[in-house]
């Protein structure tokens, strides 16, 4: 599974809380343009390994490599380096108090130091991507939560990263709002999109991952392909999970 | 999530169904309130004493709304930075706006008024001049002139009384950011941070906002505290409206005249805040 260049590199990782061991010594390669969907269950330290690729949760030991650059404390690297990595979040976290365009537009403005015209231009191509333009003007608190999603992936999209992490990105979503969601993913990994995705839709596995990682007790467990995971799990934990998932 | 604001409108559309409220329900404190100030309209506008007691008193209330409205801008940039300072992660910081909110909260407001004017700032101001005969000392002169060029008493008790309110509001206010600011979801700092956004650009752009929208009607409120703790300025004979008072008590023995005038002086401004404070909370809630 490994790349000759992986884009993303985490080695030896392991994060606490506390005592509990969230992440529990993982090393995982990340190849440029790949689509990396993590699953497993609640507690295995999936979201964990998510947030400590972008130093949202600092790990304990270990070292996370992106593009050849170290991620360390250091608060002016950080930041450059989160610009490059966009995230969605579980819980979508835009910000109530700006319209939609200007959530978009923040940190374009801010951090990329665009011009308020090319912020918006841009900002305006990205919620055409993820199929919204139209509620530009409208504020969070009145899009459904499918349409909320699509603008926190046009917000992250907006920097034009180089990678994006996706934690549970459908999870607090109604069924009916799922699809359309996925289907802006499903574009972005088809455009060739570095992607890791903590996510439990085996659709979107099935039809966009190149690799799964199946994660217990903060370790990898199983490292495969799609096609590897569901005709040929290697591991008794993965084929039981599996089978919890996909009975019904 | 998207819950909230549903959660909110119910309790708003119950309130918008006040047209069936009955007469128990109207605010007749609010009404014996006008009523207490047409009267006082009346009596001064036809009674010789009030009339002139009252036409005494207004040359004080110059004094009185700069001295709030100073004091009080003071206080938010005071208290924001000790509010920020509550809930920095670094531990000097962290404790030095503790020790601040603690000492101020802990000591009445009479007694700061008096500790900050004739002692705080006394010792300040020696500490200042003493810093500039240093640095005449060390050869630049120049610079040390602009720290010796005042001495206490130049320094008038009207600035000394904005220097206290502010202080000691600004420990107040420190609480009132600290709380809002921690009232705004982690999610919202994350996403900010993971945009690649600095800790002070998510507060500017993201987090404050919120915040302080949020705390707006609890800021108000302690606007309309600062105009009644104004009056304790008088300690200090600075010429607002309760001390132009006293001194035309004390020399007309009209003390009936001048302490009714006052309490409805500051009856009025306390009233009509409050309902702009009110109004403001009402529209942030429909908003939401």
């Amino acid at each position: 599974m490994t790349d000759q260049d992986p884009i993303i590199k985490v080695i030896d990782l392991y994060k606490y809380f506390d005592k509990i061991k969230a992440v529990d010594g993982v090393s995982l390669n990340i190849g440029r343009g790949k689509v990396v969907v993590v699953i497993g269950p609640s507690g295995s330290g999936k979201s964990t390994l998510l947030r400590c690729i972008n130093h949202l949760e600092e790990p304990t030991s270990g070292e996370i490599w992106i593009d050849g650059e170290q991620v360390t404390k250091e608060a002016k690297k950080i930041n450059e380096i989160r610009a490059e990595i966009g995230m969605v979040f579980q819980l979508f976290n835009l910000f109530p108090h700006l319209s939609v365009l200007e959530n978009v537009t923040l940190a374009q403005k801010v951090i990329r130091g665009r011009s308020k015209d090319e912020a918006k231009q841009i900002a305006m191509e990205k919620l055409d991507r993820v199929g919204i333009p139209e509620k530009a003007d409208a504020f969070p608190s009145n899009l459904s939560g499918g349409q909320q999603q699509r603008v926190a992936i046009a917000r992250a999209l907006a920097m034009d990263p180089k990678i994006m992490l996706f934690d549970e990105p459908t999870s607090a979503l109604d069924p009916e709002m799922i699809k359309e969601v996925l289907d802006v993913m499903l574009d972005l990994a088809q455009e060739g999109m570095t992607m890791v995705c903590v996510s439990h839709e085996m659709g979107f596995v099935r039809s966009a991952a190149d690799e799964v990682v199946f994660m217990d007790f903060g370790k990898i467990v199983e490292h495969t392909t799609p096609d590897g995971l569901f005709n040929n799990p290697q591991n008794d934990r993965t084929k039981l999970f599996l089978s919890q998932i996909l009975e019904h | 999530m998207a819950e909230q604001p549903q959660a909110i409108k119910p309790i708003i559309e119950i309130n918008d169904l006040s047209a069936k409220k009955g007469l128990r329900d109207l605010p007749w404190w609010f009404f014996a309130i006008i009523l207490i100030a047409i009267y006082a309209i009346i009596i001064i506008s036809t009674n010789e004493d009030f009339n002139s007691t009252f036409l005494f008193i207004k040359k004080g209330l110059s004094i009185t709304i700069s001295t709030t409205v100073i004091a009080y801008s003071l206080a938010i940039f005071f208290g924001l930075i000790a509010g920020l300072g509550r809930i920095s992660k670094n531990v000097i910081i962290n404790n030095l706006a503790r020790l601040y909110v603690e000492l101020i909260r802990g000591i009445p407001i009479l007694v700061l008024i008096f500790f900050i004017a004739l002692v705080g700032v006394p010792l300040l101001v020696d500490q200042l001049n003493a810093f500039g005969y240093w640095l005449s000392e060390q050869g630049m002169e120049f610079l040390g002139k602009a720290f010796t060029a005042f001495t206490n008493q130049d320094v008038p008790m009207k600035t000394r009384a904005i220097i206290a309110l502010a202080v000691t509001y600004g420990a107040y206010l420190a609480e009132i950011f600290r709380a809002g600011i921690q009232s705004i979801v982690k999610g919202q700092m994350e996403a900010a941070r993971s945009l690649g956004m600095s800790y002070g650009q998510a507060m500017r752009y993201v987090i404050l906002p919120q915040a302080i929208r949020n705390v707006l009607p609890a800021l108000g409120n302690d606007f309309v505290a600062m105009v009644k703790d104004s009056s304790l300025v008088s300690v200090l004979g600075v010429r607002d409206i309760t001390q132009v008072g006293r001194l035309y008590a004390g020399t007309t023995f009209k003390f009936r005249e001048v302490y009714i005038i006052l309490a409805v002086m500051y009856l009025t401004v306390t009233v009509v805040l409050s309902i702009v404070v009110q109004f403001i909370e009402r529209r942030l809630k429909t908003h939401d």
